[in-house]
Order: C-alpha cells, then structure tokens, then sequence
C-alpha cells in the first residue's frame, strides 16, 4: 500500500515497517539531484521532523519523515549514486525505513489518487 | 534639517510624506532606536569639491605611509613588494564588475580567476580541495572550528595560545554562540610552539579539532607531523598558515593537516590599515561538504568547450540560509583575484624567492639582535620571518617611538596580547626590507637601547 505525504514523500507499509523516499512529482521539480545528506539509523524521529536533505543543481531540500518511529536502514546507494533519485524515485531511489510507532498515524496520508489531485492543484 | 544636495527630495516633498503617515519629523521615525548617539555633528559648513580635496590631502598627508618608512612589522599583515602589473591587471573593468559570479554565463572571467586561485591555494597547502576564499583569515579559522565539528560531532576545540590573539578571540565568539567549547593550548616558554606532551594531556573524546599556526603567531614553525600523530582518527588538525611560507616548507595536507586556512593578504594585497583581507580555506574531498564558501568548477558545455561554474552552492546563505555552511554572505572575491594574478605571475620560483629573501633577512637581523646588549631572544624554535625578543631599559612603546622618528615602523608590541612575556617585540622582515634598512635599524637600536 503505497501512500504519500504533503510534503511529497512516498511511504511503502510492509507489516510495521514503512520504505520512504521522495514522489516522483518532487523529483521532477528538483531536477538533477547531486547529492543526499542522509540521516543516521538507530534515529527516533517524530512525524512532520526534517530527517534529512537533498540537493538538486538549484536547491537544497528537506525531507519530512511521514510518520514517527525509529530510522532502521538508511538507502547507503545513494551516497555514490544520488541520480537514482532522479531516474527510479519511487523505487530503487528509497531513502530510510522506519519502524512504525504510530501505525494510526497513515491515515493521516494521501493516496495514489488524492496525492495527484492534490499536486494537481498545487501547480494551479 | 538642513538639505544634503544629493537627496533628491524637497523640504515640501518630505513634509508631505511625514503627514501621510502621520508622524511630526524624521526624528520621530527612530524614536525605537536607543537614543545611543543622539548628538549633533559638529561637521564644518559645506564648500567646493576643490577645496574639500585639498583639505582632505592636507589630513592624509599626516598619515604615516608604509611606502615611506622601512617596515620591520608583520603581525598577521605583511609588506611584500607588489609589482605593478598586479594591480593595472586586477583593476581591469572586467574584473571589478562581477561581485558575486552567480551568473557564469557574463562572468567566466572572473570564475577562471578564482578557478586558478583554487588550484594554487590546493597546491600551496598540500589538499584536494580549496574554496575561492572567505571574508578574512580569523573568519577562516572560525569557520574551519565549525566545519570540524560539523565532520565528526565533538564539541571541543582546542586552539594554540601561539595563534594569532584575534583569530582566538574571533573563533571564540563564533563558537560561543554555538555552545561549542574553545580551550587554549599552552606554548613552551623555550620553543614557543605546541609542547606535545602538554596537548596529549589535553586531548580526550570531545576533541573535534586542534587549530595550530603554521608558523604561528611568534613566527615560529610548528612539528605538524608530531602533533598529528598525537590525535585519534577523529580529530581534525587544523593549521593556520602563512601562504608566502608553504612556497619553501613541506605543504601541511602532506603532513597530516586535514583543513589548512589563514590570510591571502600576503598574496599581492596591500597592508592598507590592516585590510582588506581574504581567508583561504582548503580540505580534503572527502569533507568537501561540510566545507564552507563556494568552489568554481570547471566543466564542458554542451558543444564541448570548456566553461567554469559555481558549484555547492546549494550550501550557501542565499538558498537555504538556516542549513548553510556559512553565514557570511561575503568573500573577497576581488582580493583572492588578486591573489591568483599574483601567484601566477610571481610563479613557482617567485614565491619560493620572496620567501626566501623574508626567511634570509630575519635570521640575519636575529643574529644581529642577539648579539645585542639589551636584547634577548626569547624562544629557540625555528623561525620563518618573525621572531620575539625581549627589550632592557626601555618599553617595547617607547622603542617604536624612538624609532619611528627615524621612519622605521618597529616590531610589534607584545605584552598588551600576552603579559606573560613582559616587554618584548615581534619583529619582521620581509623580501621588501633592504638590507641598508636593517643596517640602519641596527644602528638606531644601538643608540636606542
């Protein structure tokens, strides 16, 4: 089930364990992303905190975690190879897993559907 | 309020703005401002552009100029000869308009400069990377503290009492603010550099980083490699270096340094009242970002010929203010121009030869002091072109008035920044000291102290 968030990360539940990384649609808006400063595993994080940043050739972006809980793996690929961000974002371009604190909390998100309606209107 | 000719708006103009917005006079629109410096200024009635020119003249004419005396103090600015090509090329228009490259397209120029001025500061200092400079060098260092402790999370600095007391105290109020602790090592009161032993007893986990000069503020050369064997994997070795002198010593990313920074104003720029400067700062690929300031690139366009154009600038103030590296939104960008043209046209064996010549005329002028009834050198280290003495009989002050009567701008008074070295005077010499001035310094000292 895959679900995303406002600030335009995506989030895969498997069990208790969510797979984040940024839209598609965030992506193409960075454009070529250089580099990902990714966060520490073994971090508690709590819903709407930056967990880490992304930079593109024009700017320099936070991600949100989407949900609380704590960061089990990080997506270590990314160091080396930033661009798969830009070429399998919603794939092989994961960032962290979080282990799910608050699974009531994904309720909160968007679907497939809503998330596209909703940037939809945000390029209005 | 009497009107100044270049504002542009009238008595009737003004009235009519303050009524619309419904205050009585222009005081009344800083009446938040703590009123401090209230006062009038006493300025003299105005007069033509001529006469103020001549007035003005009149005044700096009073002023000391460094061109006329000989000049035996350094301190963290130096006099070298700067041949004159430098500056008919740096004051090239095309070179003061771009402030800040952001746009390569109209400034590849200026983005070249810089590129080279990079690659000469890598070369100097012995690293991979370098930045195309920072404000000045006690900013340089400051900003190294923080980038250390941004690389491996400590919260502990530990900066040499022989480093320059205002690239201390600098350092100490960017890491105030940041709760990062800054601690002083202590110099043998022999060698006047970092006892080694001293700082190994100083050293534990919290360590992020050791900031040393290279030389340091007593001219003195520092064993980089000895104190790098000292500190654990983590902690960085920061050293503060003076660029004319890693023309003839071992580059210190060679040995063992992981950010070299200090002053580029060595580098072709006047010693006008102390400024303006430029930092250097130079690291290691692998810390390239946490590094602070902005690196010119150089790539290929789509045709395949070669452009320059800024690169991590991602991390700077102007696109994410809160999570940049670095909140000094200025370098000196002209300044490190003027470094790159004066590098390039002194060249490898240029350098080499100005250091020379500075390194030559201080041992010699050393010799000469210590043989000297009155003076006594106070440190053994090996020096560069600085080097301390203590002064019998008279202040170190009353010693630079004596000879400033003579047109000799003498050492640099020490006690003031370090009591525990009593009256004693930093002296240097650089290649734009002739050796008939030394003689005459000499002279003047023998009849002095």
């Amino acid at each position: 089930m895959k679900k995303y968030a406002k600030t335009h990360e995506w989030v895969l539940v498997e069990g208790n364990v969510a797979t984040v990384g940024v839209s598609n649609y965030a992506q193409e808006h960075l454009g070529d992303i250089v580099y990902v400063e990714l966060p520490e595993a073994g971090k508690e994080i709590k819903k709407g905190e930056t967990v880490c940043t992304i930079e593109s050739v024009k700017a320099a972006s936070d991600v949100y975690a989407p949900l609380s809980g704590k960061i089990i793996e990080i997506n270590e690929e990314l160091d080396a190879a930033p661009e798969t961000i830009n070429s399998d974002a919603e794939g092989s371009g994961w960032i962290f897993k979080i282990e799910l604190s608050d699974p009531a909390e994904l309720d909160g998100l968007l679907d497939e559907e809503e998330y596209k309606k909703f940037c939809e209107e945000e390029e209005a | 309020m009497s009107r100044f000719p270049y504002i542009p708006h009238t008595e009737s103009e003004i009235n009519k703005m303050l009524e619309f917005i419904g205050v009585k006079n222009i005081g009344e629109l800083f009446n938040d401002v703590p009123h401090v410096f209230d006062f009038e200024l006493k300025l003299p009635d105005s007069t033509d552009e001529f006469s103020v020119m001549r007035e003005l003249k009149t005044l700096a004419h009073e002023n000391l100029n460094l061109n006329e005396v000989a000049v035996f103090r350094g301190a963290g600015i130096y006099y070298h000869y700067i041949p004159s090509v430098i500056n008919a090329l740096a004051s090239r228009g095309e070179f003061l308009t771009a402030y800040t490259p952001y746009q390569p397209e109209v400034s590849q120029g200026t983005l070249q400069a810089l590129f080279e001025f990079q690659t000469m500061i890598s070369e100097l200092t012995g690293l991979e990377v370098a930045n195309s400079s920072m404000y000045d060098g006690a900013t340089a260092v400051a900003e190294a503290a923080l980038m250390a402790v941004r690389v491996n999370g400590r919260n502990k600095i530990l900066i040499a009492r022989s480093l320059h007391p205002e690239y201390r105290v600098v350092t100490k109020t960017y890491c105030h603010s940041q709760n990062i602790i800054v601690e002083e090592i202590e110099y043998s009161k022999d060698k006047g550099q970092v006892e080694p032993e001293h700082l190994k007893n100083r050293l534990d986990d919290d360590v992020s980083a050791v900031i040393i000069g290279y030389p340091n503020y007593f001219g003195i050369v520092e064993d980089l490699q000895k104190i790098k064997a000292l500190l654990d994997e983590k902690t960085l070795l920061v050293v503060v270096a003076n660029p004319i002198a890693l023309s003839i010593f071992e580059a210190p990313g060679i040995l063992g340094a992981d950010i070299v920074v200090g002053e580029g104003q060595p580098l072709g720029n006047h010693p006008s009242l102390g400024g303006p400067g430029l930092g250097f700062f130079a690291t290691r690929e692998k810390y390239v970002r946490k590094m602070p300031g902005r690196i010119i690139g150089e790539a290929k366009d789509v045709d395949g010929k070669t452009g320059y154009v800024m690169v991590l600038q991602t991390r700077e103030q102007h696109i994410r203010r809160k999570k940049a590296t670095s909140n000094i939104c200025s370098n000196h960008a002209h300044n490190a121009v003027i470094a790159a043209i004066y590098m390039s046209l002194m060249g490898k064996e240029g350098l080499k030869e100005v250091a020379l010549r500075s390194y030559d005329k201080a041992h010699y002028l050393f010799s000469q002091l210590s043989n000297m009834e009155g003076v006594k050198p106070l440190f053994s280290g090996p020096f560069f072109h600085e080097f301390v003495v203590s002064v019998e009989g008279l202040t170190v002050g009353e010693l630079n008035n004596e000879l400033l009567k003579h047109k000799i701008l003498g050492p640099m008074e020490l006690e003031k920044d370090f009591p525990e070295l009593g009256n004693s005077a930093l002296f240097c010499t650089t290649e734009a000291v002739r050796n008939e001035d030394i003689e005459f310094l000499l002279g003047r000292l023998e009849e002095i102290i």
